[in-house]
């Protein structure tokens, strides 16, 4: 009889332990939505929209362009290292990626904002990081990126860094 | 007598080992691995804690050597981090958690007048695969690539990219884990379905309270470190990015996901030392616990606000400032019952009859300095402060004020509160009270010096340092080496205790008053409470 409640009682706990471990995966989903609620994950993936926008000429803001290559044998370089920009003016810059591996590598290019803030205000209309690359042995490829600083960038900064690192995607052996 | 307390023994060797009457447990180490007694799987609990704890503390002094000086001496910069990580993962989940478990398995049921643990072979199932996930975290030394050098948190990116010891370490998180929701399991239903006639909820020792809630804790909080690292090893290997930048995965997210387990097991930690606390402080002030119905209101206090409050350790992942109010001000309300608590034990001590036998200063050592602890902690909750001292020595020294001041110096107040119960023999007053003085002083010769080292910026986890952190660097690496050898007193003392103490009394301590020492022999005799006593 005490076995018996003993036995229920277990079954509960291990209920509550197993919904535990459901929850942690459940944090993942939860996770974004907040960020995307509050809209402080400025990484998203998406393209934003080409909004029209009033040009800014009074202002000018610099932009400081960045790359690296995480752990991968991947030349990695902007041909511009920095502009001075209009807000609302939209701008193309093109980086230079050179496969140095003798077999084709497929790898991932995350962006990351100097200051983190800038983020949000800094529009990607197009770019390389919204999609896997992949590069044949020896190949060198030109990557665009087109974007617009939101006017609404806070006055006090004048100076956004972006940083691109490709990672490399593992296990897909350049099959894209 | 329940069937599930008698279902150990029943082996080939009848041979009365352990003294006890008509069938005996198999004799030697059998005796051990087959074990299903409570007291036993306490004391395996207590010896396997009491290892690693020497052994993380060789790697702590590992450290303290290395930065004795600036520059590099003794470790390559790599196996520095490891040893931080190892010395982590071993003292909490090692040292520290065993422990408490080896307290609860050997006074739970005689506090509340069971017979043994509700579900005894699952008992000795939750210890014996504790060696197995310490061999794993040991092993991982001797991988390509060594043990993983991501800190104790293991914390995305670097968990994906290392070496195949990283993956050692995963399995022996998972099965620390699955020890201890088993072993919380057994301990909910023990007390929940176990205790004697007359030994209502709110007549349990406060020991016993701390560890109900606790148990719940770890339930509930454990499994999300099993998702969270089940989530690092299918990053690794199969494809998922959960935390893998590469794939759109979100290295924060990790911080979230560990830190909702973190957080709570911060207290998973600190309440069964409030526990032990809380009968050492009556008994050696001859006065019941002042305010024991609120005792056990703030330790469930505490356990709720646990879960709220996780995002205090991650202030400057870029969070909304909407974000860091709310966690500073959920941080901050569970200062509330924790002052409780130390009111009540102050109050406990007021006006009673005090005497300071070494269990006794372990414990008012224990209530000033985790009080330091906790206000360090209290001044850390705070956004502004936190995002200049985040990643410093303040916040090492902070945390080993309540883990080591807290809990390691609780369970020391144990032992040598215990210790004449379960062994009929009484430990060496004087090296007892050696060994307390010569920890306080080189605890904080350690530590105290160290929220000077944070204060001035050094950062945690970094084997190298600029030359004028070098003074305290010193005094704290010299304190660590005095620290262990005070350990060396402990040792001594309870080698001696074992094989030549003197006897102790059944009711060794004046003031203590629960059941365990008021209806039971001393030495605890290996089967207690066959027959349920009645409390009246």
């Amino acid at each position: 009889m005490t076995l018996n409640a003993n036995q229920r009682l277990f079954g509960k706990l291990a209920f509550v332990a197993l919904a535990m471990f459901g929850f942690g995966y459940a944090l993942v989903p939860f996770y974004y939505q907040i960020c995307a609620a509050w809209g402080v994950n400025s990484l998203g993936q998406l393209p934003d929209a080409a909004v029209n926008t009033q040009v800014d000429a009074g202002r000018r803001v610099t932009i400081e362009f960045d790359s690296n290559a995480h752990g991968l044998p991947w030349r990695f370089k902007p041909l511009v290292n920095h502009l001075e920009v209009h807000p609302g003016q939209v701008t193309t810059v093109e980086y230079e990626v050179h496969n140095e591996r003798a077999v084709p590598v497929t790898a991932q290019a995350v962006p990351s904002f100097g200051p983190a803030s800038a983020g949000e205000y800094f529009r990607k209309i197009e770019c390389f990081c919204f999609t896997q690359q992949t590069l044949a042995p020896g190949e060198t490829r030109r990557l665009p990126v087109v974007f617009v600083v939101d006017p609404k960038l806070p006055h006090d900064v004048n100076t956004i860094a972006i940083s691109y690192t490709f990672f490399e995607v593992a296990g897909r052996g350049g099959k894209g | 007598m329940s069937a599930v307390a008698d279902t150990h023994g029943h082996g080939p060797a009848h041979d009365d080992h352990g003294g006890h009457g008509h069938h005996g447990p198999y004799g030697g180490f059998m005796r051990w691995v087959t074990t299903t007694n409570h007291k036993d799987i306490g004391t395996m609990y207590l010896w396997f804690a009491g290892s690693m704890f020497f052994i993380g503390g060789m790697m702590a002094l590992a450290i303290r050597l290395e930065l004795f000086h600036p520059g590099l001496q003794f470790l390559n910069p790599d196996f520095y981090n490891e040893l931080v990580t190892s010395h982590g993962l071993i003292m909490i989940f090692g040292a520290i958690m065993p422990a408490f478990v080896g307290f609860a398995n050997w006074q739970i049921p005689m506090m509340i007048g069971a017979p043994d643990m509700a579900f005894a072979r699952l008992n000795n199932w939750s210890f014996w695969l504790l060696p197995f996930a310490a061999t794993l975290l040991i092993l991982a030394y001797f991988m390509p690539g060594g043990a993983p050098g991501a800190g104790w948190t293991l914390y995305a990116p670097l968990t994906v990219q290392q070496g195949i010891g990283m993956d050692f370490t995963i399995f022996a998180v998972h099965i620390l884990g699955m020890s201890s929701i088993l072993g919380s399991i057994n301990i909910i239903t023990t007390i929940l379905n176990m205790r004697a006639p007359g030994m209502t909820l709110m007549r349990m020792p406060l020991f016993v309270w701390t560890w109900l809630i606790t148990a719940y804790l770890l339930v509930a909080a454990m499994p999300v470190l099993a998702g969270a690292v089940t989530m690092t090893l299918t990053d690794r290997h199969f494809g998922t990015t959960f935390f893998n930048a590469a794939g759109g995965g979100d290295p924060v997210l990790y911080q979230h996901i560990f830190w909702f387990f973190g957080h709570p097991e911060v207290y998973i930690i600190a309440l069964p030392a409030f526990g032990v606390i809380s009968q050492v402080i009556p008994a050696f002030s001859r006065k019941p616990l002042f305010g024991y119905a609120s005792m056990v209101y703030a330790t469930s206090a505490i356990a709720i606000l646990s879960f709220i409050v996780w995002a205090h350790h991650m202030y400057t992942v870029g969070m909304p400032v909407t974000g860091q109010l709310f966690f500073m001000y959920a941080t901050t309300l569970i200062a509330v019952p924790t002052g409780v608590k130390v009111f009540n034990w102050v109050a406990t001590m007021w006006k009673g009859s005090l005497s300071f036998e070494t269990p006794m200063l372990f414990a008012i050592g224990f209530l000033i300095l985790f009080t330091l602890g906790g206000f360090t902690g209290l001044v850390l909750s705070l956004v502004p402060i936190d995002i200049q001292l985040h990643d410093t020595y303040y916040v090492v020294a902070h945390f080993h004020y309540v883990m080591v001041a807290g809990a390691m110096f609780s369970a020391f107040a144990g032992i040598y509160f215990w210790l004449p119960k379960w062994t009929g023999r009484m430990y060496n007053e004087t090296l007892g009270q050696w060994h307390f003085w010569l920890t306080l002083v080189f605890f904080n010769m350690i530590f105290f010096v160290q929220h000077f080292l944070g204060m001035a910026g050094m950062p945690r986890r970094i084997p190298d340092y600029p030359l004028m952190f070098e003074t305290w660097n010193q005094v704290s690496s010299i304190g660590a080496f005095g620290f262990a050898l005070a350990q060396f007193i402990f040792l001594y003392n309870l080698f001696t205790t074992l094989s030549r103490g003197q006897p102790a009394a059944q009711k060794q301590w004046e003031g203590a008053d629960s059941i365990d020492w008021t209806h039971l022999p001393t030495p605890a005799p290996y089967h207690t409470f066959e027959t349920p006593p009645v409390i009246k």
